[in-house]
């Protein structure tokens, strides 16, 4: 049973959480300008690496996503921080 | 009849005679005793049949290893199947039966052993497969096996779970454990010592010791004082069974009641001890041959002795005091050992240097053994191959082995796991080596605890490949030698092969006392070393654990709780019976659903709606954020409007649907599809941090502070002017919402309909939902409404063709299969799902579409397929939803069928079950199709 830390609530029991997305990915848009292939690739295509991976993950007792940095080989945690968003704060 | 109880040794008390009987015959044994103690001591020497050969066996070990002893244990009228003797305490009128066999002493099934040459590993996959396994099974399923169970066995599923933090947990509370566990708690931190037998002390127990100039029982009980003096404690009767992500370790405490505990500590000392190896010769696997470790054990804590003429054959000095023991108790001790260079001669022991024992002699047990060229009489043979480290944890974890020449063992790699090990589980045997090591792993400062004694001396004991004779490598899976070399043969040579070839270390045992010998044994006949042959994986569990342990509470009503409605109660009184839906326990019906449903069509209907998802969209980002998670823009509708919508997943897939109510500018609800409440919020949550200003647009899901009761049909309204509700809710019009006050109680009124009349959905905070049922039934009797359940419910919502995400859709259903093509050839913005719409599959105009059915007779089986009604036969569909309607008398029902757009009016063929029917295609809306009933 892993440990992620989520930022708003502090380290919970990995069974809270739900893989959300690899991170990283930008959606392309607006629909009529994107490929049929751009789209699929942005819907199926996965990484998934092997050790250092960085993935958004869902806290869903609470409803935050947050970006998750860990090794998928030794599963350790190595950070882990809110989304940063489109807002004011983040600019 | 060999094994014998002594006059006066053990830790038994001789006061309390247990009775108890095995495979039918009964006997006496002492409380203290366990069963595999008990039986010893009685001299019974069969205990059970082996897996393959249904050869006799007998009492090999003393803990988890024990490959042989495994009973039913019948007690208190219920029957536990696989108990291991050696971990089970004996209780008073215990019926134990053999497993694997009618009879342990007599076993028709023992002819099999005459089969043995054409029984080889590999030989069931390579003959049962001809003319199919399915046929050979139940034949095969007779003779093999291990318990029975029992029907009425059903333990009670209440077994807490707890969680537990610590500074240092120490696995093992043998001597390495014991000076680990003082050491840390010595520096004040938190300790938890853990065994898996009844007592601590370890090999203590019955090897004794001095420790620190005092007898060993001072030491063990002033460790214990201590650790439970710095706030830690020591669990016994408590196997440690796994290692986990992040720290997490499981464990299992047996007792009066039992216990499952999930552990995590700052740091670990792996100090499970080591595991004595047979040795290898003919007939190895009789009656009588014995681990000497446990010979000792069973002696010293039980008074149970292996035999009176004993040889014990060894190749270490540990074998010594185990012969001295004996002697000591009265057996007549002739010590076999594999090397010149030996330690004197214990008193009254003969020891031979430079000899093994080539085999042994006996048909149901013991009865000489040929050594060195001589034979030798004897009732016993007691073995020790070396020990093997119990590294099973380390390994979990990811840790590494090396392999030690001096040692003679695979021992952890140091680094290659948090664990740190101790002791015998690190190759370290010897009292004072392991105090040693102990006290540095547990952070000691300073000497460690001093015992007296020197480390042991051994020589490397293995299979000889060439041995004569059939010698057993697993005696519960019976592995023979000859076995290994087959594998070896055929090519199965990395040991993972080996393992599924021949079932090596695939017993219940998991090969504690014979993994070593099968890897050993195919390095020899491979000629690579033993690190090249490699280790098979470990995984958990370290011994097997019932499922009650890993279950919990977690069972029954427990498993996956329903949610339940506020004015559950309030039903029960008026006659619902009730049923899951989506989660939530609600009423099916209170009394008949054609009834009901014909009811509400004609007066009007009453029903609760609590479980429909209620989102609020609170901010002025929140038009924003609708629009894009959702397929109708919600940012055109009015304030004290409600619009009917989609919410697609990325894939263009229909996610839900639902009715978003605009209360002002800046705040919305969406009630979203009672099952999917969860999904619908995290859709919105994401976007709301991923793509939009979080600071400007909140989601609140709550469902659960509100209460909605549904009234529906032509004299709706009159019923809620009759209920007292105000009037700026009488006079709502279709799809239309308000917030207003009923009494003093915020009201929520919307004219949404899941059933095609004119409807009414009132929401009141959930404290106050009692009183307005209580108005609400008030009308119902004055008028003579009807309260309806889901059933009925579902029987109107199919007369309208409203559909329900998940039951009529699946999991291709785009929304222009539905018939809403319109949002995606209008919309220019983006939204979410949006491209998948206008791929060459989205675009295409055969695709599976919603239709209605109409056909005669009894409704349609939900699930059947529409097939063409010439040519060959293909599934074109199948019926979503399908009820019979009272207020139509005819059957309605929905189906997905491909193209079904262009096939209205045609008739399909219907197979359900080998039966055929036909119906025809026409519109989802079977009753009022121009919605006239929704315009009051
Ligand atoms: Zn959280």
């Amino acid at each position: 049973m892993q440990i992620f830390p989520c930022p708003f609530c502090g380290p919970r029991d990995e069974t809270e959480f739900h893989f959300a997305a690899e991170a990283g990915k930008h959606r392309p848009e607006p629909a009529p300008e994107v490929t049929d292939t751009a789209w699929s690739d942005y819907l199926y295509g996965a990484d998934a690496p092997k050790g250092r991976a960085r993935e958004v993950w869902v806290h869903l007792t609470c409803g935050e996503f947050l970006l998750l940095t860990r090794d998928t080989v030794t599963r350790e945690v190595l950070d882990a921080a809110a989304l940063p968003g489109r807002g004011e704060a983040a600019t | 009849m060999s094994g014998w109880r002594h006059p006066t040794l053990g830790q038994i008390d001789r006061d309390r005679h247990l009775r108890f009987t095995f495979d039918g015959e009964g006997h006496t044994g002492y409380a203290g005793d366990t069963l595999a103690s008990a039986l010893l001591a009685s001299g019974t020497r069969v205990l059970g049949r082996s897996f393959k050969y249904h050869r006799p066996r007998g009492l090999w070990g003393l803990g988890g290893e024990e490959p042989n002893a495994l009973f039913d244990v019948g007690h208190g009228g219920i029957s536990t199947p696989n108990c291991r003797a050696t971990l089970t305490p004996l209780r008073d009128g215990m019926d134990l039966r053999a497993v694997n066999t009618r009879k342990a002493a007599r076993d028709p099934l023992g002819l099999l052993d005459l089969a043995q040459r054409f029984l080889p590993a590999g030989f069931y996959y390579k003959t049962f497969m001809a003319g199919g396994w399915m046929r050979w099974e139940p034949m095969i399923r007779r003779m093999a096996g291990l318990g029975r169970l029992d029907p009425s066995n059903r333990p009670s599923g209440d077994m807490p779970q707890r969680n537990a933090r610590c500074d240092l947990l120490v696995i093992g509370a043998g001597p390495a454990g014991l000076a680990a566990a003082r050491a840390a708690a010595g520096h004040g931190a938190t300790v938890w010592l853990l065994d898996e037998a009844g007592a601590p002390g370890g090999t203590l127990r019955w090897r004794g010791g001095e420790i620190e100039g005092g007898p060993w029982q001072d030491f063990v009980a002033d460790t214990v004082q201590k650790v439970e003096a710095a706030g830690g404690r020591v669990l016994t009767d408590t196997t440690l069974w796994g290692a986990f992500d992040h720290g997490l370790f499981a464990a299992w405490q047996r007792g009066a009641r039992d216990f499952h505990w999930r552990i995590r500590a700052a740091k670990v000392v792996l100090a499970a001890g080591a595991i004595e190896r047979p040795l290898w010769f003919a007939n190895n696997d009789l009656p009588g041959v014995m681990s000497a470790e446990a010979a000792l054990h069973h002696l010293v804590l039980y008074g149970a002795v292996a035999g009176r003429r004993i040889v014990l054959a060894t190749g270490n000095d540990g074998s010594y005091p185990v012969a001295a023991a004996l002697a000591e108790a009265g057996c007549h001790v002739t010590l076999l050992d594999a090397r010149e260079d030996t330690p004197a001669a214990p008193e009254g022991v003969e020891v031979r240097r430079g000899v093994a024992i080539d085999a042994a002699r006996g048909t149901r047990s013991l009865g000489a053994v040929r050594a060195g060229g001589q034979h030798i009489d004897a009732d016993t043979a007691l073995v020790s191959g070396g020990y093997t480290p119990s590294v099973h944890l380390h390994c979990q974890t990811g840790g590494k082995l090396d392999w030690d020449v001096d040692r003679d063992a695979l021992i952890p790699r140091p680094g290659t796991s948090p664990l740190i090990p101790a002791g015998a589980a690190n190759g370290t045997f010897g009292l004072n080596a392991a105090l040693a090591e102990g006290h540095a792993a547990g952070g000691g400062m300073g000497s460690a605890p001093n015992a007296a004694g020197a480390t042991w001396a051994l020589a490397p004991m293995r299979p000889d490949p060439k041995g004569r004779g059939r010698v057993w490598i697993d005696p519960q899976n019976d592995v023979t030698l000859k076995d290994v070399k087959l594998a070896a043969q055929e090519g199965y040579r990395s040991v993972e092969h080996l393992k599924r070839y021949t079932t090596l270390g695939m017993a219940t045992d998991q090969g504690r006392s014979s993994n070593f010998a099968g890897l050993a044994a195919m390095a020899a006949l491979t000629g690579r070393t033993i690190p090249e042959t490699g280790t098979t994986t470990y995984r958990p569990p370290f011994t097997p654990i019932p499922l009650t342990a890993l279950g919990g509470m977690r069972r029954g009503a427990l498993f996956n709780p329903l949610k339940r409605l506020a004015l559950e109660p309030q039903h029960a009184a008026l006659g619902a019976t009730f049923g899951e839906y989506g989660g939530w326990r609600r009423p099916a019906k209170y009394s008949d659903t054609q009834a009901e449903a014909k009811g509400a069509r004609e007066t009007f209907g009453l029903y609760d709606a609590s479980p429909l998802g209620k989102i609020e969209v609170i901010g002025p980002g929140a038009a924003e954020l609708l629009d894009f998670c959702g397929y109708v823009a919600m940012s055109t509708l009015k304030p004290g409007r409600a619009r009917y919508g989609f919410m697609l997943g990325e894939n263009g897939v229909v996610a839900d649907d639902g009715v978003t109510l605009r209360l002002d500018d800046n705040r919305f609800i969406l009630s979203a599809s009672s099952s999917h409440v969860d999904h619908v919020r995290l859709i919105l949550e994401e976007a709301r941090q991923d793509r939009f200003d979080p600071s400007r647009v909140f989601v609140h899901d709550v469902t659960a502070q509100w209460v909605t009761l549904s009234v529906s049909g032509p004299q709706a309204r009159t019923a809620l002017e009759t209920a007292g509700m105000p009037d700026d809710v009488t006079a709502l019009r279709h799809m239309q919402v308000v917030e207003t006050r009923w009494t003093q109680v915020p009201l929520r009124a919307a004219r949404v309909s899941f059933t095609g009349d004119a409807c009414w959905e009132l929401s009141v905070p959930a404290r106050h939902a009692p009183g307005l049922m209580t108005v609400l039934e008030g009308a119902r009797e004055a008028l003579g409404g009807h309260w309806i359940g889901l059933e009925a419910l579902m029987i109107l919502r199919a007369e309208k063709g409203y559909i329900l995400i998940g039951k009529d859709t699946d999991g291709i259903t785009m929304p222009q299969d539905l018939g809403w093509g319109r949002p995606r050839e209008r919309r220019q913005d983006e939204y979410f799902g949006r491209r998948a719409l206008f791929t060459p599959e989205a675009m295409r105009e055969d695709r599976r579409q919603l239709v209605g059915l109409d056909c005669d007779g009894a409704p349609l089986p939900t699930g059947a397929h529409l097939v063409p009604l010439d040519g060959p036969a293909r599934s074109l569909g199948f019926v979503t939803s399908s009820y019979h309607s009272p207020t139509l008398n005819r059957s309605v029902a929905l189906a997905l069928v491909d193209a079904g757009l262009d096939r209205m009016g045609d008739t399909l063929g219907v197979f359900h079950l080998g039966q055929h029917r036909t119906a025809r295609i026409c519109a989802p809306c079977a009753f009022d199709p121009e919605g006239t009933r929704l315009a009051d």
